[in-house]
């Protein structure tokens, strides 16, 4: 496919894509931990935060978010300390897509911890670990192993989220392929190209999330045979 | 391009924090402009700002004698950064209009903006309501020649309003729209453009009166007199019609 | 009903007095409801083309004959592995590319040059692709007994499908369906990206004029959230009308509810 001399800037899209889904993901693991820890508190007011928190983002548009994000937090900057803060799209797009991926997030992390057995958080009680103990030294170990497969799905979607952020101006790989769409007269060509590219970034990380899923699981096989 | 465009922008925001850093001479001027409207301002091949609004601005510069320095902005952030003192004037083709004329203060224009309707050569497209009525014509979203769209044709035609003004050429060339009202003198370039070439402007132009001026901080004055009398002083002595000349075979002042 | 919502509109004016947002939002609200009200069409007509799509490539996908399977494979890891935006730009501007397409008559006047049937053919294939996988399996979760049931009751291959499988399939996968219905909602928002005047378009066109952006996109926020419980009760109560008398035990349905369980989680890519 004759790419008209754009082809390195779809790759320096492709480079931002990665950044801003890894980015997210960080941030989005962070925002569903905490999530999931507010959602079984025995607080009540914490609980009530988190089920708010994830029935927003449940019926909320995402590219809405991306939106709000980005022009809405100057805004509330400025009225709030008239002075105007610069949010890049990039620092916009890493917020909603956080935000979004996080919400999802806690509901993994919620069954997740449910999943393992109360026995092991009685025992440890039992012992005298305080609550954070419980929750830091015994279930947050076995967590990544039983959140694994859901939360790689999620990255899946958070992969394909990213292409949000090019409305909001930031070069990603969608972005790219839009102006040299523009530019070239062009348009389905640079928008296959694109579909293949975040088609590649899929199947590479699935082979990835598969790798990670059996490494995770190894302590376990022994036990089972 | 968008890429050069940041690369420049990051250049211009280093040098510029530089330049705060030693202290900034009396006579430095920090003039912003966007990069994204060409013929007006883009950014070149090589990443230097260019076009009208720039040659301008050198020009102007020249004539007040002080030393000016060139940065790029984005358009949505270009008024809070100059509120926040990034730099002290715009110079990015920008419509005075009360709205703005809150927050920023305006020198008297430096040109005169008006609006076109553009369609395809050999056909016959009178440009009044009555001719254009159930026809799709399309603009940019947010701005002049979209408003003036809907509020003027909004009930007989269809309006499609896009969020660049690439994606409605785009349309415009494909065949999904009859015709697209948008600012004159941008789509002058567009039409001597390869791909505008089955193109044309159709009927009179639509004066809107609307007058582009260069914005600086509202008690930035001193630096508006001087702007005002440079505006002056260049028209007088032939170096604006010197620019204009290069870039359209008509005045737009 | 657009009259009434334009008298509405203008009384709202006479007690707003001025005061934005309230002001702005009263003018702009016939314009938001026309949004509403094409959002809809766009979900609806989606979901119902996107699921009568999902059956043959479901069908297909679960037959062994390489031959079958190949293509609705493909589409399906197409469709669920590059971005909604790409895919709907690809059916819009990409398809402009092709200038051979503007001399098939009403097929480009019609239908390939309005933005609102680009945007309905880019959800159904997007959704459909997704309702297929999960067709698939509930086709395979539908419990042995009842095929082997049907089997020796004598019916063909093709009754088994038509009489027991799919109609408990559709049993099966009714509260992940109304899970995909509302992901559709939220991205039937990107169709403003081509010009049109759904919930999120019309609000976009609210901001180019009044420069309210953080209200009016709050204000939309809220109405998608409207729409998202609207659509979850509507679909609880389908659920209720068609499960009622299979609801069996071992079928979690309340683990496919779209408040607790996201599709995403339910149905692993591999």
């Amino acid at each position: 496919m004759d790419l008209h001399g754009f082809g390195h800037l779809l790759l320096a899209g492709t480079w931002i894509t990665l950044k801003l889904a890894f980015t997210s993901l960080f941030f989005g693991l962070i925002l569903g931990l905490l999530g999931a820890a507010a959602k079984l508190s025995p607080i009540r007011i914490l609980r009530w935060i988190a089920t708010t928190y994830t029935t927003l983002i449940r019926g909320i548009p995402e590219l809405l978010l991306v939106l709000i994000i980005y022009f809405g937090t100057t805004e509330i900057l400025l009225r709030m300390f008239d002075k105007y803060i610069e949010i890049s799209a990039f620092a916009a797009g890493v917020t909603a897509l956080s935000i979004a991926f996080g919400a999802y997030a806690t509901e993994v992390f919620r069954s997740a911890l449910q999943e393992i057995p109360k026995g092991q958080r009685e025992s440890a009680m039992a012992i005298g670990m305080t609550r954070w103990q419980t929750f830091s030294r015994i279930l947050l170990p076995q967590l990544w192993r039983v959140a694994l497969p859901g939360l790689g799905n999620l990255f899946l979607v958070l992969l394909k989220d990213t292409a949000l952020v090019s409305v909001i101006g930031l070069d990603d790989l969608m972005r790219q392929a839009y102006v040299a769409a523009g530019f070239t007269k062009l348009p389905f060509t640079f928008y296959l190209m694109a579909a293949l590219i975040y088609l590649l970034l899929t199947i590479i990380s699935m082979q990835v999330i598969r790798l990670l899923e059996k490494r995770a699981n190894r302590p376990w096989q022994g036990a089972r045979s | 391009m968008q890429k050069t465009k940041r690369f420049a922008m990051s250049l211009a925001l280093v040098a510029s924090s530089a330049l705060m850093a030693t202290s900034v001479t009396a006579d430095t001027i920090r003039i912003a402009t966007e990069g994204a409207y060409a013929p007006f301002n883009f950014i070149d091949s090589s990443g230097q700002p260019g076009g009208f609004d720039v040659e301008i601005a050198n020009a102007l510069c020249e004539q007040m004698q002080a030393t000016c320095e060139i940065v790029t902005q984005d358009w949505d952030g270009i008024i809070p950064g100059l509120r926040a003192r990034r730099y002290d004037a715009i110079i990015a083709s920008m419509s005075i209009t009360e709205e703005r004329e809150r927050v920023v203060a305006f020198t008297e224009p430096y040109y005169s903006n008006v609006l076109a309707f553009v369609g395809p050569k050999g056909t016959e497209m009178p440009t009044d309501a009555d001719s254009l009525k159930g026809k799709t014509l399309g603009a940019q979203r947010a701005t002049i020649a979209g408003q003036y769209l809907e509020d003027t044709l909004g009930s007989v035609v269809n309006v499609r309003l896009y969020d660049t003004q690439d994606n409605a050429y785009l349309d415009l060339a494909s065949g999904r729209l009859d015709g697209m009202v948008s600012d004159k003198f941008p789509a002058y370039d567009w039409l001597t453009s390869e791909a505008g070439s089955a193109f044309e402007f159709k009927g009179e132009d639509i004066d809107i009166d609307d007058k582009i001026g260069i914005a600086v901080r509202q008690n930035d004055t001193e630096l508006k007199e001087r702007f005002n009398a440079a505006i002056q002083a260049i028209v007088e002595n032939g170096t604006y019609a010197e620019i204009n000349a290069k870039y359209f075979p008509f005045s737009i002042y | 009903m657009s009259d009434l919502i334009i008298q509405l509109s203008q009384w709202l004016l006479t007690l707003t007095q001025g005061a934005e947002p309230w002001d702005s939002y009263a003018r702009y609200l016939p314009r938001l409801m026309d949004g509403v009200w094409i959002t809809l069409q766009l979900v609806l007509l989606s979901g119902v083309i996107g699921f009568l799509m999902a059956v043959p490539l479901a069908l297909m996908r679960i037959s062994k004959n390489p031959w079958l399977w190949v293509f609705p494979y493909c589409y399906i890891f197409f469709f669920r592995g590059t971005p909604l935006l790409v895919q709907i730009f690809l059916v819009y501007y990409g398809l402009s590319q092709f200038e051979s397409l503007r001399n098939l008559g009403w097929i480009w006047t019609d239908v390939l040059s309005q933005p609102y049937w680009c945007a309905i053919i880019a959800f159904s294939l997007n959704t459909s692709a997704y309702i297929a996988e999960l067709f698939r399996g509930a086709i395979q979760a539908v419990p042995k007994g009842e095929t082997e049931a049907a089997q020796a009751l004598g019916m063909s291959q093709r009754q088994q499908y038509q009489h027991v499988i799919l109609p408990r399939a559709f049993g099966i996968i009714l509260p992940a369906y109304g899970n995909e219905v509302i992901l559709m909602l939220k991205g039937s928002a990107l169709a403003s990206t081509i010009t049109l005047l759904d919930l999120m378009g019309a609000t976009r066109g609210a901001i180019s004029r009044t420069y309210l952006s953080l209200e009016f996109f709050v204000l939309a926020g809220f109405i998608y959230l409207i729409l998202t419980a609207v659509l979850i009760g509507f679909f609880r109560l389908l659920e209720n009308l068609f499960n009622a008398h299979q609801r069996a035990q071992d079928m979690k349905i309340n683990n496919l509810d779209p408040q607790i369980k996201d599709k995403h989680l339910e149905d692993s890519v591999r």
